[in-house]
């Protein structure tokens, strides 16, 4: 296809397809008159990211993290996770029932619950099992996305769940809340109850506006810092209750068979975590000198206090700059300037959360948690540049 | 923000003091404070009741037709029963195109069904450190009655939640039979599924991370 100095292809030029002949195609901006405003704004056409959509229900789409800057992510690039595809809920038709060891059992609706006074925070959410592809199944030929993209961090908007415990007048009895949802896999988890009245958000809007459908709309539980799993979408209903459900998703899932013998159960924070954004595969640095090296950290138990970077594989480690704030169980973005001379390279980020927690290394996560281990991947991810200045996963396999 | 708050930040800015304090009703909000005096005129933010009555009661019709759950215990499950035998005919019916005809799963990657049966090894847990072993409602599952309340809810993938009460009972005996743990004669019901004990329930431990600088 012949290209002109737009380098979009004819077809895809917005401008070309307005005019006959293209002719705009080849003049500059500065020479004809632009496209009228819109209902709804669109990307430029130059840029299209992408989840990672499998046509199946219970699957995933991954957030494209190295396409994304600074820490907010697009809503309509936001993780997906279904367990039964994505219900579409009539808003005027949803109620959020209250009941179990509470004075008064109350249903609300969704303007009920916009009347009562709301918060707005910014926290991540992320899947237990991100990480997976990266641990189980690494290869070179992994991006960012493919390893993490089941994190993704927002504005919420809701109401806390302790303002509407203590509306329906919860019992001292009741230490844990049974959350559902109103989609067809009734998904349920156990919440505890310290966790409930902390910080717990009955969210109802994500990045200014109503939630997107794939995160729950029009209402979901948001437990900043625990897994995605917990953070019931489409959520219809809470029970207080004295003792966990044991549900499936407790169970049978979600819980960390470790090397002992054992498996852990209610793992609900997720550990410090980094991952450099860019350079990556399928990245290839074009030339020698100056680039950023960019990247996201987060932890599930507060804030994110320094993220060091290595350019050696992990023999000496330079501090990178935050930019700030750092927002406790949020994602934050790090960089560090840094010199390609032209020699190959080994780039890894390792994150300490304000608890002190660091990032292990591979081979420290592999000896406590073990090859079987299935959700919390935190460990340090290291990337290999090669002379060439091509980007490939898994420098410490 | 309530229309006090609203109010109390337009006056300010108005006035261009800048910088302004307003609290949250939510006691757990992130409160700001200001070097900037409120002006005399301008109340302070009022303190939440505990109690806005929003909301109207549920009936009891409205909790039984949604309270779904069953508990370890068996709280939560409903009258009727199953059989093995009634179980192995819609095992065969409902669930083989996904989960095979013995159970074994189908599928990879992202599109995997789990396998429901199975016991190895028969002998330890070792599912954290040999990938060998597929975990299924034999050899890892700790309680029985998570098998009610998760095929109650969603299953089968086709048509959730349309199986009746004997329907998932006999579903539940079938794979407990099939998994070595239940007699095939054994009825299932409410009074005997919070009795089988689970080969895997001692395995589970509760969560030891606390953050801080030791990795666990």
């Amino acid at each position: 296809m012949r290209r002109s100095h737009c380098a979009l292809p004819r077809r895809r030029c917005p401008r070309a397809r307005r005019l006959r002949n293209c002719k705009s195609h080849r003049l500059t901006p500065t020479k004809v008159l632009g496209t009228p405003t819109t209902a709804l704004g669109a990307r430029s056409p130059f840029v299209t990211p992408a989840r990672t959509p499998t046509g199946i229900l219970t699957g995933t789409s991954l957030t494209p993290l190295q396409d994304l800057s600074g820490t907010i992510t697009p809503s309509d690039l936001h993780f997906e996770r279904h367990h039964a595809g994505v219900a579409q809920i009539d808003p005027t038709r949803y109620r959020l029932l209250i009941h179990g060891l509470a004075d008064r059992a109350t249903v609300f609706t969704l303007d009920d619950l916009k009347r009562f006074p709301s918060v707005t925070r910014v926290h991540f959410v992320e899947c237990a099992g991100n990480g997976r592809a990266g641990y189980r199944a690494p290869k070179r030929e992994l991006t960012p996305q493919l390893i993490d993209g089941m994190t993704s961090n927002s504005e919420w908007t809701g109401v806390p769940l302790a303002t509407l415990l203590r509306e329906i007048g919860a019992q001292s009895t009741a230490k844990w809340v049974l959350a559902e949802g109103g989609d067809a896999s009734v998904l349920s988890r156990s919440v505890p109850m310290g966790k409930a009245l902390n910080d717990a958000l009955i969210a109802y809007a994500q990045n200014g506006e109503p939630l997107r459908p794939a995160n729950g709309y029009p209402v979901r539980l948001l437990l900043p810092g625990y897994e995605g799993n917990m953070c019931i979408k489409w959520l219809r209903r809470l029970e207080l209750i004295a003792e966990p459900n044991m549900s499936r998703d407790e169970t049978a899932k979600y819980t960390d068979p470790l090397p002992d013998g054992t498996a852990r159960q209610f793992s609900f924070e997720m550990d410090v975590k980094s991952t450099i954004t860019a350079p990556t595969y399928p990245a290839r640095i074009a030339d020698r000198g100056w680039l950023p090296i960019t990247g996201l950290a987060w932890s599930g138990r507060g804030r994110i206090a320094r993220v060091d970077v290595s350019t050696d594989g992990g023999r000496t480690w330079t501090e990178a700059e935050l930019h700030g704030p750092a927002l406790p169980k949020a994602h934050t973005r790090f960089q560090l300037m840094w010199q390609w001379d032209g020699r190959p390279a080994t780039l890894m980020s390792r994150a300490v959360d304000e608890t002190g927690a660091l990032q292990p290394t591979r081979a420290e996560f592999r000896a406590k948690r073990g090859p079987g281990t299935d959700y919390h991947y935190n460990h340090i991810r290291a990337w290999t540049v090669d002379r060439d200045g091509r980007v490939y996963f898994g420098a410490d396999l | 923000m309530t229309r006090g708050h609203t109010a109390a930040l337009a006056l300010v800015l108005v006035a261009g003091a800048g910088l302004v304090s307003f609290g949250s009703c939510a006691p757990d909000s992130d409160r700001r404070t200001s070097a900037v005096a409120r002006p005399a005129n301008v109340a302070p933010p009022p303190s939440a009741p505990n109690h806005f009555g929003i909301g109207r009661p549920a009936s009891a019709a409205e909790v039984a037709a949604w309270d779904l759950d069953v508990n370890s215990r068996g709280v939560g499950l409903p009258a009727g029963s199953g059989t093995y035998a009634a179980g192995a005919t819609i095992f065969a019916a409902r669930c083989v195109a996904c989960h095979g005809a013995r159970g074994e799963g189908t599928g990879t990657g992202a599109s995997a069904i789990p396998r429901l049966i199975g016991r190895d090894p028969r002998q330890g847990f070792p599912f954290g450190s040999d990938l060998k072993y597929v975990r299924t409602v034999g050899n890892y599952w700790p309680y029985a009655t998570t098998l009610y309340d998760y095929l109650r809810r969603t299953m089968p993938l086709n048509a959730p939640g349309s199986l009746r009460a004997n329907e998932v009972y006999s579903l539940t005996a079938f794979l407990l039979a099939e998994n070595e743990i239940i007699p095939r004669d054994l009825v299932i019901d409410a009074h005997t599924l919070p009795r089988v004990r689970m080969p895997a329930r001692n395995r589970f431990v509760p969560d030891n991370r606390t953050g801080g600088p030791t990795f666990r």
